[in-house]
């Protein structure tokens, strides 16, 4: 496809690269650094499920044109935290904004229309309707969306064409041109992913939220939706996207955030974060490197206790939990 | 066995005033269900808005026909809202909770003593349909070969008949337009078409309107036929024959409805004067049934015939295949 090879040209490539990471040089290599020219700013968001603190983020920036990624362990809060800030989802506290306007309270819809567009983990393919139906779907401001203007097709039809016109190029683009006419439901779940990403950008949105991009695809095919992420970039978009697999992110990420118990544990480019020790302990626990036996035969001679209670800074456990056991023995 | 008769009488059904009543309640559900994905289980609610909304404006209050068919419509439009504010911000099932409550409530308020001044209780309202026969432009029976029709039957079917090819039409309009791409997008996922910056609940109560506006004229052509608005006509069966019509016919399709209703009415008349005139003739032995039973048997007959219609058919008569198979996925 000539037309994509254009768009891949290396001095392309490498310069809004180039300019992402040489923009974000200078930032701090702490959680909440402050971005030269942030996008999206998020401070002390918080939300409870029960007596859980499932995010609990104090501040974090989103550069503009760079591709950051969310990264954390399973559980960390990193989709909640997308549910949060796209609207689908209510903090218990907290506000942000996007492009200075903030979006605390706005409904998913009015957060899509402002320029923050995001899927979703599970893909959410609309299975009965056409793939160059879900494309047009996308399109925002379309005339034939109110009732009365629905009933007379010529107020819309030249609009339609457009549309279409921009979702054919689209498909193309994202080689499901050859589906064009298939339901949605018929497509794999690579090909699931890649819809979701192009309908997302009939939106016309300036930030793209990917929630877990890569998840369930085919090892073939996540080079090529690599490649797609990275091509946002180069035609002006802010990617954010949520992953679990820290060498997915090597490769294409300007920067990284890092999420673990629903706090940001550490920010910085890839390579510098995962050399992190805190980012190592959060995806492999603090004790990974010592084998269990090890741990058993600590434990028995009560090492292990003082370890964890110096690490702690607090006193040996082991004096406490007999005590504590005879007080309740007492008690009842 | 006359079967010469039978056809004819059960032809007569093909295009009766039940099939119309029903064809326009099944057409309401099918933008409702087939296209949006809301479960509204009360449409006899809005039927029996309709129905009152004329009854109660010229028999009760003695004022102009015109204005009971803009209450009747005004009034399936504020029940609509009133039953999607709350709901439907919530999952789908809450929708089909309230409403298949909402029908009842309306049924039983219509029938209550209390309420006797004004909605007539459980006999009803009559004598509201004069007005509407007054218009008649047929003055003696017409007859299209067999078939021989009153000239009062021949106008209501004119009317209702004119009324189903113009909600059909608007359903097609609608569901080729990008507004009906967003109904069916919620229908498959709300979210999604949330995160692509659709206000998905302004969607969802334009769709209860509609559907429930072609409800309250379901209940106004038959209410005009009868002469008379009876609350027990619109019980929770009144709904559930209308979801039964519409997935024979096939949901999300622009004539299953009809054909449905079509179909669903000659069945009954046809199934019924067959094993009357069975019974008559002594082929069906009278232990097992006489021709009080016929009216029971046939729903059983329906029943049966619905039942292998969803093992063998899911899609409805006019479905499409494919989109079941996409379901099993």
């Amino acid at each position: 496809m000539p037309a994509d090879d254009d768009q891949r040209t290396p001095t392309s490539l490498t310069a809004k690269r180039e300019a992402a990471v040489a923009a974000l040089a200078g930032v701090p290599r702490e959680p909440g650094a402050k971005k030269p020219d942030p996008i999206l700013i998020a401070d002390d968001v918080k939300r409870h499920f029960g007596g859980l603190l499932a995010v609990d983020v104090d501040h974090v920036e989103v550069q503009r044109g760079s591709i950051t990624a969310l990264i954390g362990p399973n559980g960390a809060g990193k989709t909640t935290f997308f549910n949060l800030l796209t609207g689908f989802d209510r903090p218990n506290s907290g506000s942000w904004s996007f492009n200075g306007r903030s979006l605390h309270g706005t409904p998913p819809f009015k957060v899509a229309r402002a320029g923050m567009v995001r899927t979703f983990q599970l893909t959410k393919a609309l299975s009965k309707l056409t793939v160059i139906e879900n494309m047009r779907l996308g399109a925002t401001g379309q005339r034939g969306e109110t009732f009365w203007r629905a009933l007379l097709p010529f107020t819309w039809r030249a609009q339609e064409r457009e549309i279409t016109g921009r979702a054919e190029d689209l498909l193309a683009r994202f080689k499901l041109d050859t589906k064009r006419d298939d339901f949605a439901g018929s497509l794999s779940g690579g090909q699931r992913k890649l819809l979701e990403m192009a309908r997302a950008l009939m939106v016309g949105p300036e930030l793209v939220m990917l929630d877990e991009p890569m998840a369930g695809v085919n090892p073939a095919l996540t080079q090529s939706l690599l490649e797609h992420v990275s091509n946002l970039r180069e035609q002006g978009m802010t990617v954010l996207f949520v992953e679990h697999d820290m060498d997915m992110v090597r490769d294409i990420a300007d920067w990284v955030v890092v999420m673990g118990q629903g706090k940001i544990l550490a920010e910085g480019p890839p390579d510098a974060v995962m050399s992190d020790h805190k980012v190592i302990d959060a995806y492999l626990g603090a004790h990974h490197d010592q084998s269990l036996a090890e741990l058993e035969e600590q434990l028995e001679s009560g090492t292990l206790a003082e370890q964890v209670a110096a690490e702690l800074g607090q006193e040996p456990a082991e004096t406490v939990v007999p005590e504590r056991a005879a007080e309740t023995g007492d008690g009842r | 066995m006359d079967w010469g008769n039978i056809l004819e009488l059960s032809m007569r059904e093909l295009i009766g005033v039940q099939a119309i009543v029903f064809a326009l309640a099944a057409i309401g559900i099918n933008v409702q269900f087939g296209y949006t994905g809301l479960l509204n289980f009360g449409q006899a609610a809005f039927a029996a808005v309709g129905g009152y909304g004329i009854a109660v404006i010229v028999t009760t209050y003695d004022m102009s026909f015109w204005l009971g068919l803009v209450v009747a419509i005004a009034g399936a439009i504020v029940l609509a809202l009133l039953l999607g504010i709350p709901t439907l911000r919530l999952r789908a099932d809450y929708l089909a909770i309230v409403t298949i409550a909402a029908s009842e409530i309306v049924r039983l308020v219509g029938r209550s003593a209390s309420g006797r001044e004004v909605f007539g209780g459980s006999d009803g309202i009559t004598g509201f349909s004069n007005t509407f026969y007054d218009f008649n432009p047929f003055t003696e029976p017409v007859s299209f070969g067999p078939f021989e029709f009153r000239e009062r039957v021949l106008w209501v079917l004119a009317v209702g008949w004119v009324l189903v090819a113009l909600c059909t039409l608007t359903v097609w309009l609608l569901m080729r337009s990008p507004w009906g791409r967003v109904l069916k997008g919620i229908r498959e996922d709300e979210d999604a078409v949330r995160s692509l910056g659709k206000n998905v609940y302004a969607y969802k109560m334009q769709s209860l309107v509609i559907g429930g506006v072609m409800g309250a004229l379901a209940g106004v052509v038959y209410s005009l036929f009868q002469g008379a608005m009876q609350p027990d006509v619109y019980a929770t069966n009144f709904t559930f024959f209308a979801y039964a019509i519409l997935i024979l016919g096939g949901a999300a399709t622009v004539f299953g409805p009809v054909l449905g209703a079509a179909i669903v009415w000659f069945a009954f008349q046809f199934i019924d004067l067959a094993l009357r005139g069975a019974i008559q003739q002594g082929y069906i032995p009278d232990w097992l049934m006489d021709s009080n039973d016929t009216g029971a048997v046939r729903f059983m007959l329906t029943g049966v015939v619905l039942v292998l219609l969803l093992v063998f058919r899911p899609q409805g008569i006019l479905g499409d295949r494919r989109e079941i198979a996409l379901d099993a996925r």
